[in-house]
Parts: structure tokens; C-alpha cells; sequence
């Protein structure tokens, strides 16, 4: 069978990376006893795919993961989520999981964009809401960016999706939904193409989307289990 | 003292790996200081990701957070970019565990595994707020240490470490913190430094050397004599006699983030009497305590449930060698409790078609790489080093290898041993395509990668009486390594840069005046001189010169019996006179055998400390192995089924 948990990622544990992530998953697993179904060959791994990468730094109470296990049926879901997010350390908290149907697809393949909300520290709500409002209203934002020692020009105009601020004068909040394809579009380049003297606070990433038929539907449509998680995220620091 | 972590999280987003920096491993504590309670800062002087896995660190670390009048926290050297910033920031060096500043511990015990780090030390110490050199601390500065391998010969740190603790720390920690409790309730009054240090030098196993006079004539050292009639002419190892009593680290750190060894590691035994004159570890550990079978069978279960590791490594510097090792790494194979596949590795000396049975065994779910360390290319050198793998032992590892299915084979060497010839050199190019050639016999693709390092004479070794080749001489061997290994199908060589082996060479038989060098070479950026990227032996060289100091008289120059060497006041438990025979043994290519399974040739340690071997088994494991128990006429003969390599002859 298959499964798709959410989990959350916050306080100091956010300074890992990506594939810090996966490892504690793994160790998270087997210290849970969840029989993991593992690739044939010499160097055999679990089969767990993980979704679009967050970026190190960043936190988020939206990510997913797939993960296809030996037996067939029978998990109390519930339970194991509770089991998994005490397995795994402070700040990274599974928080819902359903069984997969045996034809979904990839959360790779099938998430279009993500809603992020970003910190900016020190900067007054009515300076943010101009930029806002000026990048939703122009056709192109063009940024530069570095790719394998390469300058790459991108207009983000077509990923930015939705963004509006809220806050006061010492400091705002920019929530923006971005889009995933043709490639991940981060918070923090739009920020950047706002205005690159300001420095972004924390970034969080509240929620996944899968547009289908004109809908949109999150990856999980499970009630948040383990409030204590949250709870202890809040704690993290 | 408040965490220093609102300062220091705003620079992580502006470094690489910054999960080097949050500490939360699964096993990290967060211990609550109190004024009645010393606290130690244990330092890794190197990258988080090398200093984590340190054992020795970890276990001390749990044996100070259990005492009820000590506390412990860790840190290692932050990585250059963060090191430039919390300089620009003027944030101090913290502990990963709370994040509290360095100079806020009583002690800062440095973990010294090697010699590159020296300058790491310094750095480490200077970003805490503390004055490097130990003559211009007072009361309001924590107490330096240091621990570990080099400190046996502790003088080139001599000015900048308050004491150091020789041998294993497991009790001496204890012993120390009373010492340290004592001052730090009296409230560290004016003067009280030199006090606690005098103390501190009445502890077993514990060299202060501000406590020492060094005397010269000339170049020559005469020697290092204490100041005071209460403090050790000599300072004798600690040495933990039954490791059943140490079951430590019971709560082995799993980091966050990726590390060397990252995996579940149990020590199986400490010490080995193989007796190789290179191998400094193998002389200073002595003598050889096994760990119950019952007790590592416990630690590993529990380990593997704890950590959800699916790797485990039994460690020792030959684990082959533990007493029934076969049981043990079955038992752990097919142990049903363990959650999943469970891949085992075991750093081994063995070579020879057991190890490669045991091999077979532990490595039937990841089947990655097998690695032997022969040494020497020629029989006639391995008798030299007393590495006694017989040419026979050696191919019938390497075909049991490639028959069960391996395809790459590792194999380490060393280059520079005393009395090496041209013709040693070439054995190794030689013995690397036999095997490759043996593994093609047995059909498909097969990778031989020879690993080749130059040698450093190590203190209380035979061989620190050695002269260190010179660089060029390291370069001119690996030249003609390079030449024969070119169109050798299937080998591939790799070399450590003998300019590293130089710079390790100063540090490791260096006395206090190597000191001022080190400081110079620091002051002038040379940190993390075992990265490459950060290697510079032109600092090293420049600054032996500025402070009028000679490489060759240090490094490449053969010293002689009469001559005090830097190190004569610590001792490892090995008779000087049993040192120098084994000297002059190798000089003439004569061997001994491993005394743990035959009788006592009296190196020193075992009657010096009224201590034994602790083995379970006292026969040697089956087959004999490495010249014990085997017939050694035979070690140099080549196997009849092997043709002559032409890809080893240069053409």
C-alpha cells in the first residue's frame, strides 16, 4: 500500500536541508517498525518520494511525502502519525495521512503551485503594499539569478499568482501563491524583484496546490491530526 | 548567561550547511549549569561533520551530563564564512547544544585526533575570548584542555594548553572536574589559576607544562624536568582496564544533518598488539581489552531500536580480531528485532579469505566496496613494519573477494617506510594489477584502487627515532607509481600530497618551539590545514624558517638513542629499550608476533600497569593470521596460479 503523510518543518530544525529531511524520515521509519518497501539492486533504498524541495531556511506546514509500505492494509493511519512525529526530531511533525489510491499520481507531477508567507522585518506595512500592488499590476518582473556559474534572466510575472501584505510600521507580512511549473518559483525571488535591498524574515510555506478540472485541492484532504505537534513546533524555537 | 542563538541565527541564512550550527541530533543534552557544577565545552577542532561522529568526544560528553557536579556541551570549528562573520559580528565561538559562549565554560577540552588541526585549536580558542597562549590567562579564563592521540606528545601545543590528559578519559574526567569544582566554588580568587594547575598536575594521567622547564644545548633538546617536587618527572597514560564497566555512549548522537560514519558505532575492543612499528595508535592503546560479546550484542540491539540507523559499524582498529567475531556478526545479521535490513561494517587489518568470509556475511544487503590495508608492496617491507600479510593470505583474499561477487577492491599503502627501495615502491604498482588481473579471471569488470600515503614517524612508536622522507623524495615515489599504474588495466592510484605529510611531520615530533610556529602559521589564516583547499605549506615552511628552525633537523634527520626527544617525559607504558629493539628488529627485517596470543616479549605495558589483555579467546582466530601462528618462510612467495603481470612492467 501507499501513503501520503503531511508533516510540518519548523524552529531550528529548518536549517536543514532537503535531503537532511529524507534521512530522518527513513531513520523515523524503521524506528517505528512501519514495514518500508525497499528498491531491488545492490544498494537497496525505501521507496519514499518526497515533493517539491524547500528550500534550507525555510519553514513550512505543508509538506508532503509518498511512501509505499510492505503489507497491504491494516494501519491504524492515526496512530502510526503519532508514532512517526515522536520519532522524528523537534520541529519536523507529521501532522495527516491518507492511503494512496493505486493510480494517483506523483506530488512531483501533480502540484501546481504553493502559498508562502514571508516576514519582512523592519520595512512599514504601506511601503510593502506599493510593491505589492505595482509588481500585480506590470507584465513582466525580470530577475537575474546564478545557475551553475551561469546569469539566467526569468520573468517571474507569470508565476506570481496572487500576493497581498498585511503588518504595521515596524514590519509586514507578504502572503504570495507561486507558481511550480515550468519550475519552483521562490518567495524570496520575488521579494527580491520587489526591491533587492529588502531582506527577508521567515518564510513559511502554508499550502500545496493541485489544480485539476478547474479546481484546486490540497495534496491531503485529511483533518490536522497530532495538534500537539503544532504545539511543539511553536516551541521550537 | 543567556543563549547566544538570536545572534547567530540571522548569519545562518548567509552560510553553507548551516545545520553545522543548531545542534538537536537525537541524544544531544541540554544541561542546566549551576555554580556548583564545572562546565566543559568539548571542542572538535575540525568541520561539525568530521568532529560529530568522534566517539571519544561523545563518550565523555555522557559521563560529565550523568556526575552530579559536572555539565558538558559541544562544539567544533565553525567553517570558514561563518567564522568571518561572527568575527564581523563580534559573536564569540558557542556551544551547539544551548548555544552559550564559549568563554562561559570553566574548561574547553580539546579533542586532538590529528596534527593538522593545531592551528584549528588556536583559532578555536581565540574566537572564544580567550588569550592563546596560557601565560596570559588569569582567574576570569576557562581552563584549556586537551585529550587524545597527539597529545603523546603534547609540547608543540605546550604554550597553549593548560593541561592535557593522557590516555583514556573515562575516570581522569572525573577526577578532574573535582579538582576544577573546588576552585570554581571558591570563587577563582586572584592567583588561584596557577593554584588549580599545580593541583591538577597531582592528577594521574594529567601533564601541565607550565609546571615543566625545558633546558636546551643548542638545537638539541637536554630535557623537560618539572619546576616543582610534588609534580611527575613522568606523566603516565590512564588506562581503563575493563570496558564492560564503560558501556558509554549509551546514547549515541544521531545529527541532523550529514556526517562522516554517519551510522550506529560500538566499540568492540581498545588496543591491538599486532604490533605494526608504524601504527602509533597500536602502540599507545596497548594492552588489548575486548568488550563482552553479551554487552556489544546489547548495544547494538538497542542502538539500531534507538537511533533507526540501518547501518553498523563494531569498532576497534581491528575488529576481525575480537573473539568470536563470527557469532557476533551473525547474531546481528539475522537478529529479528532489528527494524529492517541491517548492513555492518567492520574496520579490519586481516586480510586474508576469513575476513572476506566475514565480509560476505555482513555485507549480503549493500554489497559496496571491500578494502585491505597491506602496506608495504614487498614482503621484505611488510617485515620491516611488521604488517605480516604473506603474498599467499593477500591473493586468497582478493580472489575470495571477487569470486563472492565483489567487482572494487580498495587497497592502502604506505610510501616512505625506513628502508624502503625503489624496488618496494614498485611492488605496490605490481601487487595492485595482480589483483585486478585476479579479479578479471574471475570474469567481468574488476577496479583495483591503490590508496598511497606518506609515512610520518610517530612519537612512541619504533619508528620516531625515523627519518621522514623529503618531499621530493614522496613526490619522486609517487612518480614512479604513477608511471607503472598508467596502463595497468583496472588500477587506479590515488596519493595523499606529500606536502601534508611535511607539514604533519613538523607537528607530530616537534618539541615547545614548534609553538611559535604554529602560532605564526594561525595569525596568518592557515586554518583546516587538513582540507586541501586550505592547505598551505608555504606558511609552514616560511615560518620555520622566521622563527629559525629547521625542517631537516626536525623532520628528515634519523636521531639517535642517546638524544632526549620532546616526548620522553610522557609515557604510554612501552620501555624506551623495547622501543629502540623493535627499532633495530626492523632494521634487520626480523618480526614479532601478536602477544595477545603468545607469550609476552615485555613491551612495558601490561606489567607496568598490572593489567592484561582482557580477551575472551586466547588462540589465535582460525587459519592464524598475520604471522602469528603461520609460517612466515613462505611470505613472500607468489601463488603458482598467478602468470607474470606484464601491465605492472614499465615498458
Amino acid at each position: 500500500m501507499r501513503l501520503r503523510l503531511r508533516f510540518a518543518k519548523a524552529g531550528k530544525v529548518r536549517w536543514t536541508s532537503h535531503r537532511d529531511v529524507a534521512r530522518m524520515w527513513e531513520r523515523a521509519f524503521r524506528r517505528t517498525r512501519v514495514p518500508l518497501a525497499y528498491t531491488a539492486g545492490f544498494t537497496p533504498r525505501p521507496k519514499i518520494s518526497f515533493g517539491l524541495a524547500l528550500p534550507t531556511g525555510h519553514e513550512s506546514v505543508a509538506e508532503y511525502l509518498d511512501v509505499e509500505l510492505t503489507i497491504a492494509g491494516g494501519l491504524d493511519i492515526e496512530a502510526t502519525v503519532g508514532q512517526l512525529s515522536d520519532a522524528l526530531p523537534v520541529g519536523v511533525e507529521a501532522t495527516g495521512g491518507v492511503v494512496l489510491d493505486p493510480g494517483a499520481g506523483s506530488l512531483q507531477e501533480e502540484v501546481t503551485s504553493c502559498t508562502w508567507t514571508m516576514q519582512v522585518p523592519g520595512v512599514a506595512l504601506t511601503g510593502v503594499q506599493e510593491l505589492v500592488a505595482a509588481a500585480l499590476a506590470t507584465d513582466s518582473l525580470v530577475v537575474t539569478r546564478t545557475r551553475k556559474g551561469r546569469e539566467v534572466t526569468d520573468d517571474l510575472r507569470q508565476a506570481l499568482v496572487s500576493a497581498t501584505a498585511v503588518g504595521s510600521a515596524e514590519g509586514s507580512v507578504v502572503t504570495c501563491e507561486l507558481l511550480t511549473q515550468p519550475r519552483g518559483v521562490r518567495p524570496t525571488e520575488l521579494l527580491a524583484a520587489l526591491d533587492p535591498a529588502l531582506e527577508p524574515g521567515r518564510v513559511c510555506r502554508t499550502h500545496q496546490w493541485i489544480e485539476r478540472g478547474g479546481a484546486r485541492y490540497e495534496p491531503l484532504d485529511a483533518p490536522l491530526l497530532a495538534p500537539q505537534a503544532l504545539a511543539r513546533i511553536a516551541g521550537a524555537g | 548567561m543567556t543563549s547566544l542563538w538570536p545572534r547567530i541565527e540571522p548569519l545562518l541564512a548567509k552560510v553553507q550547511k548551516p545545520a553545522r550550527y543548531i545542534g538537536c541530533e537525537d541524544g544531544a543534552q541540554m544541561p542546566v549549569h549551576h555554580p556548583g557544577k564545572v562546565s566543559w565545552l568539548l571542542l572538535y577542532p575540525d568541520a561539525y561533520e568530521v568532529g560529530l561522529p568522534n566517539q571519544g568526544l561523545q563518550i565523555l560528553y555522557e559521563i560529565l551530563n550523568e556526575r552530579g557536579d559536572s555539565v558538558a556541551e559541544r562544539a567544533y570549528s565553525p567553517w570558514v564564512d561563518l567564522e568571518a562573520l561572527l568575527r564581523r559580528e563580534r559573536v564569540p565561538l558557542f556551544s551547539v547544544d544551548t548555544h552559550r559562549a564559549a568563554g562561559d565554560f570553566d574548561v574547553l577540552a580539546f579533542n586532538l585526533s590529528a596534527e593538522l588541526v593545531y592551528t584549528n585549536v588556536l583559532n578555536c580558542i581565540d574566537l572564544a575570548g580567550v588569550p592563546v597562549r596560557a601565560a596570559h590567562r588569569d582567574e576570569s579564563h576557562p581552563l584549556i584542555a586537551a585529550g587524545g592521540h597527539c597529545t603523546y606528545n603534547p609540547e608543540p601545543l605546550a604554550d597553549f594548553v593548560d593541561f592535557f590528559v593522557i590516555g583514556d578519559g573515562e575516570e581522569a574526567v572525573g577526577e578532574i572536574s573535582r579538582v576544577v569544582r573546588a576552585w570554581k566554588v571558591s570563587g577563582r580568587t586572584p592567583g588561584s589559576r596557577q593554584a588549580v594547575l599545580r593541583e591538577l598536575a597531582g592528577v594521574a594521567g594529567v601533564y601541565v607544562p607550565s609546571m615543566y622547564d625545558v633546558a636546551y644545548d643548542g638545537e638539541r633538546l637536554v630535557a623537560v624536568t618539572p619546576r616543582y617536587a610534588d609534580v611527575p618527572e613522568v606523566v603516565h597514560k590512564r588506562t581503563v582496564a575493563d570496558l564492560a564497566e564503560w558501556p558509554y555512549p549509551k546514547s549515541q548522537l544521531v545529527p541532523l544533518t550529514e556526517v562522516v560514519h554517519d551510522r550506529l558505532n560500538v566499540e568492540v575492543f581498545r588496543g591491538c598488539t599486532r604490533g605494526c612499528r608504524f601504527c602509533q595508535a597500536g602502540m599507545i592503546t596497548r594492552p588489548v581489552r575486548e568488550r563482552p560479546a553479551s554487552q556489544v550484542r546489547t548495544m547494538v540491539s538497542e542502538g539500531l531500536k534507538r537511533t533507526g540507523y540501518d547501518e553498523v559499524s563494531l569498532t576497534s582498529l581491528s575488529s576481525a580480531d575480537f573473539s568470536g567475531i563470527e557469532g557476533v556478526v551473525g547474531d546481528v545479521i539475522g537478529d529479528p528485532a532489528n527494524c529492517g535490513q541491517v548492513s555492518l561494517s567492520l574496520p579490519s587489518l586481516r586480510v586474508d579469505a576469513f575476513t572476506v568470509g566475514l565480509a560476505a556475511q555482513i555485507q549480503q544487503v549493500r554489497r559496496t566496496g571491500l578494502t585491505f590495508a597491506p602496506e608495504g608492496g614487498t614482503w621484505r617491507i611488510r617485515k620491516v613494519i611488521n604488517k605480516l600479510i604473506r603474498e599467499e593470505d593477500l591473493y586468497g583474499a582478493i580472489d575470495a573477494a571477487f569470486s563472492q561477487g565483489w567487482r572494487r577492491v580498495k587497497l592502502y599503502f604506505l610510501i616512505g617506510v625506513p628502508t624502503e627501495t625503489d624496488e618496494d615502491v614498485a611492488g605496490i604498482a605490481e601487487l595492485a594489477a595482480r589483483c585486478a588481473e585476479l579479479g578479471r579471471s574471475h570474469g567481468g569488470k574488476a577496479s583495483v584502487t591503490a590508496s598511497v600515503g606518506g609515512f610520518v614517524p610517530k612519537p612512541q612508536t619504533p619508528f620516531q627515532w625515523a627519518r621522514q622522507d623529503a618531499v621530493r623524495e614522496l613526490q619522486h615515489k609517487v612518480g614512479l607509481l604513477r608511471d607503472a599504474t598508467r596502463r595497468a588495466r583496472g588500477v587506479q592510484l590515488r596519493w595523499h600530497d606529500p606536502k601534508a605529510t611535511l607539514a604533519e611531520g613538523i607537528a607530530s615530533r616537534g618539541d615547545r618551539r614548534i609553538g611559535r610556529v604554529i602560532e605564526a602559521v594561525w595569525r596568518r589564516g592557515g586554518v583546516f590545514q587538513e582540507w586541501s583547499e586550505h592547505f598551505d605549506l608555504t606558511l609552514w615552511e616560511e615560518e620555520m624558517g622566521a622563527a629559525g628552525l629547521s625542517i631537516d633537523w626536525y623532520v628528515h634527520r634519523e636521531r639517535s638513542l642517546d638524544e632526549a626527544l620532546p616526548w620522553d617525559h610522557i609515557s604510554a607504558g612501552l620501555h624506551k629499550d623495547f622501543l629502540w629493539q623493535d627499532w633495530q628488529d626492523a632494521l634487520r627485517e626480523a618480526t614479532v608476533e601478536d602477544c595477545r596470543w603468545t607469550p609476552c616479549y615485555d613491551c612495558g605495558v601490561c606489567t607496568g600497569y598490572g593489567i592484561e589483555h582482557l580477551v575472551a579467546s586466547t588462540t589465535p582466530p582460525a587459519g592464524g593470521s598475520q604471522g602469528t601462528g603461520q609460517d612466515l618462510g613462505t611470505g613472500g612467495v607468489v601463488p603458482v596460479t598467478l602468470g607474470p603481470s606484464k601491465a605492472a612492467v614499465p615498458a
